[in-house]
């Protein structure tokens, strides 16, 4: 008995681990009722050997599938054993080890067995016991399943605290070309109806405070990335679109990691594209928390990003005539936009200066990477920056930081 | 230079702040009652931890600092670093002293100092809140053993008791000998003595509840089944989840 669901969960986590979308924040479920756990912050219990953050129980309920997506590993010509869970089981599960303080909570998602409606409404039922039998109040992420109903989406929001369609692929082609049977109108049609859905219960909301919450978490979404042959611009262009239109929480990219010998995907043993991923999700933070446009940091003329520096150090060379800035007088924006400044540290420069000037002594107490930051800082009488082209700077950082700069490769980074 | 000694206690702390006011103690230096060595040159003034005078630092304090900056003085006292009194008591001089708000000034070494150590403490509270992993006991206790780098007990308190209200549970810091308890009602501090081979599996079959051993199995098989090899790093875990934290993680312990 035990062995069985130790052999489940062994091929329902696996099958559900491609899936990189880890973050259980942005929820405030509070345990008001005296029963179990919360929903804040968002904690990563422990961290993969690949460095990922573990913070959520992410499963399957099942990995049989109707459909056949070549880049899935549980598609319906793949040969592999399959299970599937109980609602029970998952429950269990759930709870036995939030208790034990090794999640946030529960990430279930599905592969569609009989059809789409007939599988959310198994997802919804876990969801709803969780809540409604256990009283836990802990994070739900449920996976919408493409081509449920409506009704079952509604419902769906009412017990989850994050809904997320995947996009899967970054263009319309590539679906066709990878996952014959989905229409990428089959996912932008319900991300449109969640959001309207999570606007309604907004206002709902701010007049009647009772009122249920609706999917406090938003929705978020996945797109593979090294599968097919797009540009870091379409990509970019593309998520930029869900952060402005759909007001999606998160974007996840998720480097195609090659399980397939089908030839229209990149052979098994082809690296999976960690640095590239981690240059997007960089790109991806200075859209939503440096004000930086997407133009601003690919266009017509760069659609790559560097693979050697960072997007915000690879922006800075690109506009050397904005540097050197003077961190004593330019906006907090613009010092946000110096290569090595991150947030933090434009905050602390910020209040500081209040008292008096800031000089290059205290950057170096405070921790900034002044090794890149004095290219563009004026305050910096030990270096002359006159007269250095881009390519020298990018140099002389590059000869610098060998080690110490690496990119991290995880989705969680935070690294500039 | 004039010796001040006080209990180690935050209170004692403050009590000694208020004392070298009132007694007007010049070129003080705090030391913990049980770190005083012998061989001290000049005065030595002995502080009596004092309820009333240590609200009336704290007042005086909650009058001019935030929020955030009160909670950061309590997290770098709870650094245990060797001489953080005295950092901490130049922090309130200087506070007291200036008639504009300081505590964003952090082109002063002690405001910097503050600021930058709390945060390593908040840090080690986060991970805390993070690494504790729970056993159930027969008698339906869920326990943890922890030796976090600073004292962030009294820090995690609020988050256990919120998320874990309906069980009762104990978080026992076996470097600092004490721990939290809550009984479904509140929670309180105990000190105890809890050897440390609780940990060991031998001498814990005869206590944990019997389906605790497969909830091990699950959460290792779990933690080994979402790595996905290809893409391996390990220096990256290491750096998330440092070596001295594993003997206490189910899923390293495996
Ligand atoms: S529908 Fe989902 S589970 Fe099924 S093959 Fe496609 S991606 Fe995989």
């Amino acid at each position: 008995m035990s062995d069985r669901i130790q052999e489940k969960l062994s091929i329902l986590a696996d099958a559900a681990k491609y899936d990189v979308s880890c973050s259980s924040s942005g929820s405030d479920r509070k345990n008001t009722n005296k029963g179990l756990g919360n929903a804040s912050n968002g904690i990563c219990h422990a961290y993969t050997e690949d460095g990922r953050c573990v913070s959520l129980l992410k499963i399957l309920l099942t990995n049989h599938c109707i459909f056949d997506c070549a880049y899935c590993v549980s598609r319906k010509s793949n040969d592999i054993k399959r299970a599937a869970f109980t609602v029970q089981e998952v429950v269990d599960l759930t709870i036995n080890f939030y208790r034990r303080n090794y999640i946030e909570g529960l990430f279930l998602s599905s592969g569609i067995f009989s059809n789409a409606d007939y599988t959310m409404e198994r997802l919804i039922r876990v969801a709803k016991t969780l809540r409604t039998e256990h009283k836990f109040n802990g994070y739900i992420h449920l996976k919408t399943i493409p081509g449920a109903s409506e009704e079952l989406m509604k419902e769906a929001g009412l017990w989850a605290d994050r809904l997320s369609i995947n996009v899967e692929m970054p263009t319309k082609k590539s679906l066709a070309l990878l996952a014959p049977d989905k229409k990428q109108e089959d996912m932008i049609k319900p991300m449109q109806f969640l959001k309207e859905a999570i606007i309604a219960n907004k206002e709902e909301k701010r007049l009647f405070k009772k009122a249920p919450k609706f999917a406090p978490a938003g929705q978020s979404t996945q797109m593979v990335i090294g599968a097919t042959p797009e540009t870091d611009l379409e990509i970019l262009y593309l998520a930029n679109g869900f952060y402005k239109k759909m007001n999606m929480r998160r974007v996840y990219y998720s480097g195609y990691v090659p399980i397939s010998n089908d030839n229209r995907l990149p052979a098994i043993g082809t690296p999976v594209p960690m640095i590239r991923e981690n240059r997007l999700y960089q790109a991806d933070w200075l859209l939503r928390f440096y004000g930086f446009n997407v133009n601003e940091i690919v266009d017509k003329k760069n659609p790559l990003l560097d693979m050697d520096i960072d997007p915000k150090l690879g922006w800075a060379l690109r506009n050397l005539n904005m540097f050197p800035v003077d961190i004593n007088k330019a906006d907090y924006q613009l010092i946000m936009r110096i290569p090595g400044i991150g947030i933090q540290s434009a905050k602390k420069i910020c209040d500081a200066r209040k008292f008096g000037a800031v000089t290059w002594e205290h950057l170096k107490k405070f921790g900034i990477a002044v090794n890149r930051a004095r290219y563009f800082i004026n305050s910096n009488k030990e270096f002359e920056t006159k007269d250095l082209q881009p390519m020298q700077i990018k140099q002389f950082i590059l000869q610098e930081s060998q080690s110490k700069y690496r990119p991290n490769f995880s989705p969680q980074t935070k690294l500039f | 230079m004039n010796t001040v000694v006080y209990d180690g206690s935050y209170e004692g702390l403050l009590s000694a702040v208020f004392e070298i006011y009132e007694y007007k103690i010049n070129d003080a230096c705090i030391v913990k009652k049980d770190e005083v060595n012998g061989s001290l040159f000049g005065a030595v003034h002995t502080v009596e931890t004092n309820e009333e005078k240590s609200k009336r630092v704290y007042k005086k304090l909650k009058d001019k600092l935030t929020p955030n900056a009160l909670s950061q003085l309590f997290k770098t006292f709870l650094s245990e670093e060797k001489n953080i009194e005295n950092v901490l008591y130049r922090y309130i001089a200087y506070t007291l002293s200036s008639r504009v708000s300081v505590e964003n000034n952090f082109s002063h070494p002690d405001v910097l100092m503050l600021q930058q150590t709390s945060r390593k403490v908040h840090r080690e509270k986060h991970r805390m809140e993070a690494f504790v992993r729970f056993q159930l006991s027969k008698d339906g206790l869920y326990y943890s053993l922890i030796q976090p780098d600073f004292n962030v007990l009294p820090l995690i308190s609020n988050h256990f008791e919120k998320r874990y209200a309906d069980q009762r549970w104990l978080i026992y810091d076996s470097r600092r000998k004490y721990g939290l308890y809550y009984d479904l009602h509140k929670v309180e501090e105990i000190s105890m003595q809890f050897s440390e081979n609780m940990n060991d599996k031998n001498a814990l079959k005869a206590i944990i509840d019997e389906k605790e051993e497969l909830y091990q199995r699950l959460w290792q098989q779990y933690f080994s089944s979402v790595n996905i090899a290809a893409r391996k790093n390990m220096k990256l875990h290491i750096q998330h989840m440092p070596k001295r934290y594993w003997r206490w993680l189910t899923e390293k312990k495996g």
